[in-house]
């Protein structure tokens, strides 16, 4: 029996009478890259906040890592990882205080930060860069940073809302290539994506359409299963009927 | 715990101390403020110009024109003025005040003890009118107190004007308790807000409400080093005072750095109030400006007197944060009083920042869920 790292059945996010997020169900293994797949406004970011222990589920259930989403958020986040679609490290430190500062506000205690942030540098091949200002960094740097950052307390679960946004394709291959590494040394990779080339780099991929879970299978099958010979028709196909928009 | 939060109190400072801008802020906003209000906006009037038409031409006229003329409030202008018609200088702007003695002013003290005077001052300009008829007026007071020394006639009535606490009438003295309570309110709010928002626009906030951190200690990190930069500006201003303005505080000292504490505090939490309502540093920066520093100058009391405003706006005035704390340091630093004084002052302030703290913390937790 596989490991299940994020259990979620019939989990519910109601604002008023508008329901984000509608009884969405679903199972991701450990080590999986599972891509969340939706257009803007299809709850995405609903389901995510609510996975992350930032915002509390109307109804349903949900395990992140083992602990629950209603009960036990502080377990929950020390044990995940996030990055969100907007940069997220501090601009105006330095390459060196910013892992410095994340590892540390993780619990990390000097010895272990001083080692990782040996070991990181080194994956990045950015030793030069250590005592810059993040914002001299060009854009794909800083992401691959931050990505590195935010597993840098070796999570279980890292999220990853909407990584790529903005970034050249061959910084997105390699971001990628972090991803691949992150998801083989049992790191599950829960992301989000407007790119379709990039589902197709997922294990498995959930489409949601207003609310719902529409799809949820390999990209493979996906493709198969609506006749389809890339990602984009399987997602046109499943989005043309949505009704929320933004 | 105790750790992450040092972690994190520490890249706050590093924020501070690595943009210029803010730096600018934070420690040339008080010096620029109190030497603009010391020395340039100071409601003091010196050397006005005044006419002296004396009719009477005899010892104590000449001897009340020497004594206007030694002062440094006024100027007596002579060339190139109307004798006969005093309206036209004041017309042509060539005096602010006019004296004019009647002819038989030495007759008048003399024989019936009492003599009258004429003072007609420009009041198209009424709080310089003001300032210049009191001043006109103190030194007639203090010139009919020399002649009374040399009178024989006892138990004469003098109406005597103290001016208590700033006997010199000098300007300084209400604008530093002002200026303290403008700074503070400008730094705390506006700085609290704007790195707040700043770490809700950049993303920095999701990453951190997403990490273990708690939230409260989130709020509590950012607004410390704000609360200790704060008590610096206080010192750097109290210095410039004492030393520059040469304006003592004659009260406690340590009683003034905790009511001091008190306001700042009220400050942060108006500041973390508005970080949570918005979302961009500009508008956090145009809210804390219009919200906080106009009502600081307007209702505290410090540039416009609170007893002068139409009964609506005097109690509006009462919720107004800065105008306790005003109060407060001008009866600490000026009056050197002690807290018996202003225990009701600060049992206020105390409420309103309860009250303030509480809202802000609540709107925080909405914010969150």
């Amino acid at each position: 029996m596989p490991d299940i790292v994020i259990h979620t059945n019939k989990l519910t996010k109601r604002f008023g009478n508008f329901i984000a997020a509608d009884e969405i169900t679903f199972e991701v293994e450990k080590g999986e890259i599972f891509g969340f797949l939706g257009a803007n406004g299809a709850g995405k970011t609903t389901a995510m906040r609510m996975l992350c222990g930032l915002s509390a589920p109307s109804s349903g259930e949900a395990t992140v890592a083992g602990f629950d989403v209603y009960k036990q958020t502080e377990q929950i986040k020390m044990n995940i990882g996030y990055m969100s679609q907007k940069f997220s490290l501090y601009e105006d430190l330095t390459v060196l205080e910013n892992i410095y500062f994340f590892g540390g506000i993780y619990g990390l205690n000097k010895k272990d930060l001083k080692s990782k942030s040996e070991v990181l540098l080194n994956q990045l091949g950015m030793h030069h860069e250590a005592k810059k200002l993040v914002k001299t960094l060009p854009l794909g740097w800083k992401q691959k940073l931050a990505f590195s950052v935010a597993i840098l307390h070796q999570p279980k679960i890292v999220f990853l809302d909407e990584p790529t946004g903005g970034v050249d394709p061959v910084t997105r291959r390699q971001f990628w290539d972090l991803i691949y590494e992150a998801a083989e040394s049992g790191i599950t990779i829960f992301v989000t994506t407007h790119y379709m080339d990039e589902a197709e780099y997922c294990n498995r991929i959930s489409i949601m359409v207003d609310g719902k879970i529409k799809a949820l299978d390999t990209p493979a099958n996906l493709k198969k299963k609506y006749g389809a010979t890339n990602m984009d028709e399987v997602f046109f196909e499943l989005a043309r009927g949505a009704k929320r928009a933004e | 715990m105790k750790k992450q939060l040092f972690i994190f109190i520490r890249k706050e400072f590093a924020h501070v101390m690595r943009d210029s801008k803010t730096l600018l802020v934070l420690f040339g906003l008080p010096i620029v403020q109190i030497l603009i209000f010391g020395f340039a906006l100071t409601n003091e009037v010196k050397n006005a110009k005044i006419m002296v038409v004396d009719r009477a031409h005899d010892v104590y006229s000449q001897q009340l024109i020497r004594k206007i003329e030694a002062s440094r409030y006024f100027e007596i202008k002579t060339d190139g003025i109307s004798n006969s018609n005093i309206e036209e200088n004041f017309k042509a702007g060539a005096i602010k005040v006019a004296l004019i003695i009647p002819s038989n002013f030495n007759q008048n003290l003399l024989h019936e003890n009492a003599a009258e005077l004429r003072i007609v001052a420009d009041a198209s300009d009424p709080n310089t009118a003001n300032t210049l008829t009191n001043y006109l007026s103190s030194i007639i007071m203090d010139f009919q107190n020399e002649v009374n020394i040399h009178t024989t006639l006892p138990y004469k009535i003098i109406p005597e004007i103290r001016m208590l606490y700033n006997p010199q009438l000098k300007g300084v003295h209400n604008f530093v308790p002002g200026v303290m309570a403008l700074v503070l309110m400008l730094v705390c709010v506006m700085m609290t807000a704007i790195s707040i928002v700043k770490e809700k626009e950049t993303g920095t906030m999701e990453i951190l409400l997403v990490s273990p951190f708690k939230p409260i200690l989130v709020l509590i990190s950012k607004v410390i080093p704000y609360l200790i930069l704060s008590l610096v500006n206080v010192c750097t201003i109290l210095l410039l005072s004492v030393f520059v303005l040469n304006l003592p505080v004659n009260g406690s000292l340590l009683l003034l750095f905790a009511e001091s504490t008190l306001f700042i505090i009220t400050c942060l939490s108006i500041g973390v109030f508005i970080s949570v309502k918005t979302d961009s540093q500009q508008t956090a920066m145009l809210i804390s400006m219009m919200g906080m520093m106009l009502p600081t100058i307007l209702f505290s009391g410090f540039m416009f007197p609170i007893e002068n405003m139409p009964l609506p706006l005097q109690i509006v005035s009462n919720i107004i944060p800065s105008k306790w704390y005003y109060v407060i340091v001008k009866s600490i630093m000026i009056k050197g009083l002690g807290f018996s004084a202003i225990w009701k002052e600060t049992l206020i302030l105390f409420f309103i920042t309860i009250i303030l703290t509480g809202i802000s913390l609540k709107s925080f937790k909405i914010r969150l869920a």
